[in-house]
């Protein structure tokens, strides 16, 4: 598609984002694989740009895992998410961020529920008051917190002390961006860009200097699949369908990729190693995989964090190569040290895919 | 019309996502799991379509309903703004609460994962939480998580978590009395009926099998029989 194109599907699909106070909810898996992320988001909107982003201790998970694994009845996820809405009216927001796009996805999908039902509504108001005596209002606005940092990105590429280039050539480094299933595929007018050629990643990498890659399962699932992970029997479907994206985004010798769900990254990230252990391939440079980052590590990246500080040594896929090619200083002896240089001793290097 | 299809009729997900089906396939086409294993959305729908309660009884329990990944790429793609993955979710729900699930192998696992992700979000308040999610049963985490995972504490303090903690923040140990509104949701919404539902279908299957619940854990959680996909 030629980009005026593109430039005509992305402008049917604006989304309003309003530039502060939001109430803030956590994701179940980036607290347990990317905590560092969702600690950037808050640093980024709060201590950098100055935002009122507010957490409340009692909001839980939003039930959507275990409703998209089949374990609970679409009225319990449906509670469960009146319940946190209920949180956000009691502590005077109207407008509610997500970390995570299964989440994102679920509040989507209940409030277009509730709109087309309005009796299903009504029931969940009941069952709220009968469980916790609980009120609230719908959100006026609802955001995935990567539409935040794509509100924020020429702000952040102000501030910036690198740029997604490579230090020696000049040349726009080459990104894949993925995008999670959840974010717009269900409800393309939901996501910045729609559901065929979402700007919310592409938006932020051209502002921090990188180029995107299309390739043709630009859009293919990473194939997380919920119970096709979560049951180790099924783990086949998972990593056939990493396996496919990366034979397919292969040719095109991305430098990294950048994502904004909290699965995506972990399976891309980790179905490289597996596939390097089982099959002796790995697709980035020299024996290297191509690292993986969700968008607060590629936005505190050219912020100037330290890249320990942003969690990258929880990755499997090592990211020296990229932080090597953009100029990024690092100590490699402290990757693996705890707080204060605690020596909490480092893992074993995997026997194929290159890793420090 | 029958009594299955009626059911299947008042589910939310299903008057979404089911107006008219022109068979054109490109739900299945666009598939992640129609590329790996046997199975086509766009017959799933047509056969709820059709409404025979014969057809949806065999549905319910085969092994087909349980190989979509949700991942809902079908509504996108969909000419008529149909929604098969909403269907099959329907089914899903259906099957669970008719206790048809325990028909198939892939339907077995409602067992595990139900135990995992209730028992996560009744006890933690999260789906995923570090105790539970354990590097033996999650090798492909590589050794980096191996590490990780024998460093809990040292490796989240240094990522910035709260974990264990009080107050907001990563990871923190979700307040009791939050915990305790969650269980109240759970019984006024029926996802307790629904755990003890599985439960009961899941005991007698596994007696039936000559197995212990751990060992029918082990079983539905780890064992792939042959068949599944395209390529066996």
């Amino acid at each position: 598609m030629i980009y005026q194109g593109k430039q005509k599907i992305w402008s049917d699909y604006q989304k309003e984002i309003p530039d502060d106070k939001w109430y803030y909810v956590r994701s179940c898996i980036r607290q347990n694989f990317f905590p560092a992320s969702e600690k950037m988001f808050l640093e980024i909107c709060r201590n950098v740009l100055g935002k009122d982003i507010y957490e409340n201790e009692h909001h839980t998970t939003c039930g959507g895992i275990a409703y998209h694994c089949d374990t609970i009845p679409q009225e319990t996820a449906m509670t469960i998410v009146a319940r946190q809405f209920a949180l956000m009216t009691e502590a005077g927001y109207e407008n509610y961020v997500a970390s995570c796009i299964t989440s994102f996805g679920n509040y989507t999908e209940i409030l277009e529920t509730w709109n087309e039902f309005p009796e299903l509504e009504a029931r969940i108001r009941e069952l709220l008051w009968k469980a916790c005596r609980k009120e609230f209002k719908k959100p006026k606005h609802l955001a995935h917190s990567s539409d935040l940092i794509f509100k924020f990105r020429n702000e952040i590429a102000e501030k910036a002390k690198f740029r997604l280039v490579n230090k020696e050539t000049g040349e726009p480094l080459k990104v894949v961006e993925h995008i999670g299933c959840h974010y717009s595929k269900m409800f393309p007018s939901k996501g910045v860009g729609g559901a065929e050629y979402p700007y919310v990643l592409t938006g932020m990498v051209e502002s921090w200097g990188g180029n995107i890659i299309d390739y043709p399962e630009r859009r293919h699932c990473c194939g997380y699949g919920f119970r096709q992970y979560h049951v180790k029997a099924n783990r086949g479907y998972s990593i056939s369908n990493t396996h496919k994206k990366f034979e397919s985004m292969a040719p095109y010798k991305p430098d990294m990729i950048i994502t904004n769900c909290p699965g995506c990254p972990y399976f891309l990230d980790r179905w490289q190693y597996v596939i390097a252990e089982m099959e002796g391939k790995t697709y980035g440079q020299n024996g290297f995989g191509i690292p993986v980052f969700t968008y607060e590590e590629v936005a505190g990246l050219v912020l100037g964090y330290d890249p320990w500080d942003l969690g990258l040594q929880l990755h499997q896929t090592a990211v020296e190569p990229l932080l090597d090619k953009i100029g990024i200083e690092y100590a490699p002896e402290d990757k693996y040290k705890g707080v204060d240089s605690k020596d909490i001793m480092r893992p074993e290097l995997p026997k194929v895919m290159k890793c420090f | 019309m029958g009594k299955l299809y009626d059911l299947l009729r008042e589910d939310y997900r299903v008057k979404e996502g089911l107006k008219t089906c022109i068979n054109c396939g490109t739900c299945t086409a666009i598939c992640p799991a129609a590329e790996f294993y046997r199975y086509d959305p766009r017959r799933i729908v047509d056969t709820v379509q059709r409404g025979n309660d014969e057809d949806i009884e065999a549905l319910l329990k085969s092994e087909t309903i349980w190989y979509c990944g949700e991942c809902l790429s079908c509504l996108t793609r969909c000419p008529r703004r149909n929604g098969p993955g909403l269907v099959i979710m329907a089914l899903r729900d259906l099957s669970a609460r008719l206790g048809y699930f325990v028909e198939s192998e892939k339907g077995r696992q409602l067992y595990p994962l139900t135990k995992i992700m209730t028992g996560n979000i009744l006890k933690y308040g999260y789906c995923i939480h570090p105790d539970t999610f354990s590097w033996e049963d999650h090798v492909e985490s590589g050794p980096v998580w191996k590490w990780h995972t024998e460093h809990l504490e040292d490796s989240y303090a240094r990522q910035g978590a709260n974990f264990r903690g009080t107050g907001p923040g990563i990871l923190r140990n979700i307040p009791k009395e939050s915990l305790e509104e969650l269980k109240k949701i759970f019984d006024v919404t029926g996802a307790t009926e629904r755990m003890e539902t599985v439960e009961r279908f899941s005991k007698a299957k596994a007696e039936e099998m000559g197995m212990t619940m751990e060992e029918y854990f082990r079983h539905t959680f780890e064992h792939c029989s042959d068949g599944h996909f395209n390529n066996d």
